[in-house]
């Protein structure tokens, strides 16, 4: 499977974890490593066990089989209050019966901390979320911005080894999101800590984190850094799970060296494509081709060697930075395909129903599994 | 903008039918069956005892000269505090009243939260096992605890079986049985709003308090426990109030020595036909519960409201 990158040795291994409820299995046989330091996204749609997954790294659910060492220490029995994990939860899970500063220093307390060296804490770590001056409120008094940065402050107070975050940006609305996100990293980078976050929102993985976990039905389908989980997806539900894409699909016609000649009864002709991975003539094979990785013209490309399509526009949306266009093709298929917006200068807009020509190189596209 | 929603609501709200309709019906119920005896009472209460049907002399008279002539009694008020027999029964009432609602306390909150904590399934047919007693007669299920507590009861019987004892303890007509019955005829009274409270109690915020390094007594402690306090509050008022005025439980189980104010308004009344000096006791229960709660009550929002806007 994939190995964590150098720069993050291993810090937390799921082995061969399952969970089942009763019929329902949550989670299936999972083996994951996570770096030392890593901002690491288990990314899926709801049902999809990354929540699960969350809860038994926490301590909140026992793995019905396999184990999930942290460091050198089998934590699979461990009791969530003996853990070196702290936990942010989606709810935020603020106790609305203490102020702001109670709140943080909670967990300080329980270790035992001596009284002044927990206001200190609590004081630094009111600095670094930015929240001085609010310690004395209580939660329902706090905006959502502001509770999402409590429930931060309180989470990493206690130094832990590993921060675990269940959807961190549900309920703050988009602008404030985008401007979190930077910020959350940013502090992660700061404390060192190992952060696992639970996410169903594709944007947010990539923005953030070192690594993505993308899963489904229970499973890792796919492992890696943003760029390789879209530009490589291993897998269709991968391809077709991370940002938009045309998948297609055909039969090797033939194939010599890494050029390979698909024919696409949906697109109306063949097709070429550029690959190291082997496939045999007579082989069906589907194609990821991301909306920008095609160029749209109205007529067709002098470069050579490119797959050029013809087509009619079917559909547009104006979405200010660029446009996407849904483009109808001979073979029925409709392709996306996105094109900056440069102003003047730039090419010309196109219409609904103008005729156009797609294309795109033969590296653009890449096999996936069925 | 801020503003705009709930000041609409508020003109949805304000005036129509509907919204007063809600409001007086609750308002008429309160007026004609407890502002309206309590008054009733109250001015029996200010008049003197006589021989007849009804045994009470009228407050409000003609005099020769054809003037309304109010006479108001106070005898009967100064009563209660000259016999040290009133006096003694109310405290007594308190007493007993504060220890079944503490014994309530005790046994309704474990149940209630284990209830609140059993799965789905589980749930209603837990609480409907701690309901389903009041479908018999109350006055049958205390002469079952008669049947259990007598010296040759159940309960001796199986303790005496058991070794425990070697003598049949006395419990029947003493305080203690009172204590027992009261507190097993009042437990759903506690149980119900603990088990409101602990039920809609946001599971995150223990698993948040464990996540933080408090074990579960810990947590108990510092997050379920106050949490729960709306809980414990309207349980407590809810066996304590009609505690205080219980009738039927000591009668029936207690001792004729340890008399509670509501043996002694009885006995005032049908006993003594003094309906003045009881109808002055009946009073004096109601407004000394009556002011203490509401003071607290007032108190209590005017603090909540302060703090409310002291945040905003």
């Amino acid at each position: 499977m994939t190995i964590a990158a150098a720069a993050h040795p291993p810090h937390i291994r799921i082995e061969g974890v399952s969970k089942r409820f009763g019929e329902f299995t949550a989670v299936r046989d999972i083996d994951l490593t996570i770096g030392r330091g890593e901002l690491f996204a288990l990314l899926g749609g709801s049902g999809c066990g990354k929540t699960t997954l969350l809860r038994m790294l926490a301590g909140f659910a026992a793995p019905t089989t396999g184990r999930i060492m942290i460091g050198e220490r089998d934590v699979t029995a461990m009791p969530p209050y003996d853990r070196p994990v702290n936990m942010m939860f989606q709810s935020y899970a603020l106790f609305p019966h203490m102020t702001v500063q109670d709140n943080i220093a909670f967990g300080l307390k329980r270790e035992g901390v001596e009284k002044r060296e927990v206001a200190r804490r609590v004081a630094e770590v009111m600095a670094l979320v930015k929240m001085e001056g609010l310690e004395r409120r209580k939660p329902a008094h706090l905006s959502g911005g502001q509770r999402q940065r409590v429930a931060l402050a309180r989470a990493v107070v206690k130094k832990p080894e590993v921060l675990l975050l269940d959807e961190p940006m549900s309920a703050l609305d988009k602008k404030l999101r985008a401007h979190t996100q930077f910020e959350l990293s940013a502090i992660q980078r700061q404390l060192g800590i190992t952060f696992v976050m639970v996410t169903h929102d594709q944007e947010e993985a990539m923005a953030m984190a070192t690594r993505i976990a993308v899963m489904e039905a229970g499973r890792i389908m796919q492992v890696g850094p943003p760029q390789e989980i879209y530009e490589q997806p291993r897998n269709r539900f991968v391809a077709d799970f991370i940002g938009t894409v045309n998948l297609l699909d055909g039969t090797v016609a033939s194939a010599a060296g890494d050029h390979v000649v698909l024919a696409c009864p949906s697109l109306g002709q063949d097709i070429l494509l550029r690959t190291a991975r082997y496939l045999a003539v007579g082989e069906a094979a589907s194609l990821a081709l991301r909306p920008e990785r095609i160029t749209i013209a109205s007529e067709a490309p002098r470069g050579d060697g490119l797959n050029s399509v013809a087509g009619r526009v079917h559909d547009l949306a104006y979405l200010g930075g660029g446009s996407v266009y849904r483009v109808a093709l001979a073979g029925g298929q409709v392709m996306e395909v996105s094109r900056p917006n440069l102003g003047l200068g730039g090419s010309a807009p196109l219409a609904i129903g103008e005729r156009v020509v797609l294309s795109w190189s033969p590296d653009a596209a890449i096999p996936i599994d069925p | 903008m801020r503003d705009g929603i709930p000041h609409r609501l508020g003109r949805i709200a304000s005036g129509g039918l509907g919204r007063r309709l809600v409001i007086g019906l609750p308002a008429l119920w309160m007026g004609l069956f407890f502002l309206l005896p309590f008054l009733v009472t109250l001015k029996i209460a200010f008049s003197t005892s006589i021989v007849g049907i009804p045994p009470i002399g009228p407050i409000v008279t003609m005099t020769d000269d054809g003037a309304l002539q109010l006479t108001i009694h106070i005898e009967n008020w100064s009563y209660l505090f000259s016999d040290p027999m009133y006096v003694v029964a109310y405290v007594r009432s308190l007493f007993t009243a504060l220890i079944t609602t503490v014994l309530c306390l005790l046994i309704g909150y474990p149940m209630a939260y284990a209830i609140a904590r059993s799965s789905k399934r589980w749930r209603l047919l837990l609480l409907m096992l701690v309901i389903m007693p009041f479908w018999t007669s109350f006055l049958i299920r205390v002469y079952a605890w008669m049947g259990i507590l007598k010296e040759n009861g159940l309960l001796n019987n199986l303790l005496l079986w058991l070794h425990v004892i070697h003598q049949p303890l006395a419990i029947m007509n003493t305080q203690w049985a009172v204590y027992i019955v009261m507190a097993y005829a009042y437990l759903p009274f506690m149980l119900l709003p603990l088990y409101a409270t602990l039920e809609k109690m946001d599971l995150s915020l223990v698993e948040a308090s464990q996540d933080l390094g408090a074990r579960p007594f810990t947590t108990f402690l510092l997050v379920t426990l106050p949490l729960s306090t709306p809980g414990i509050v309207a349980g407590s008022l809810l066996v304590f109030i009609p505690a205080v005025g219980e009738f039927l439980i000591p009668t029936l189980v207690g001792s004729p020595g340890n008399m509670m104010i509501a043996s002694v308004v009885f006995n005032e009344f049908f006993n003594n036909r003094d309906w003045p000096t009881a109808s002055a006791v009946a009073t004096a229960v109601v407004l000394f519960l009556l002011i203490p709660i509401v003071l607290l009550v007032w108190l209590r929002a005017r603090s909540d409201a302060r703090a409310a806007a002291a945040a905003s």
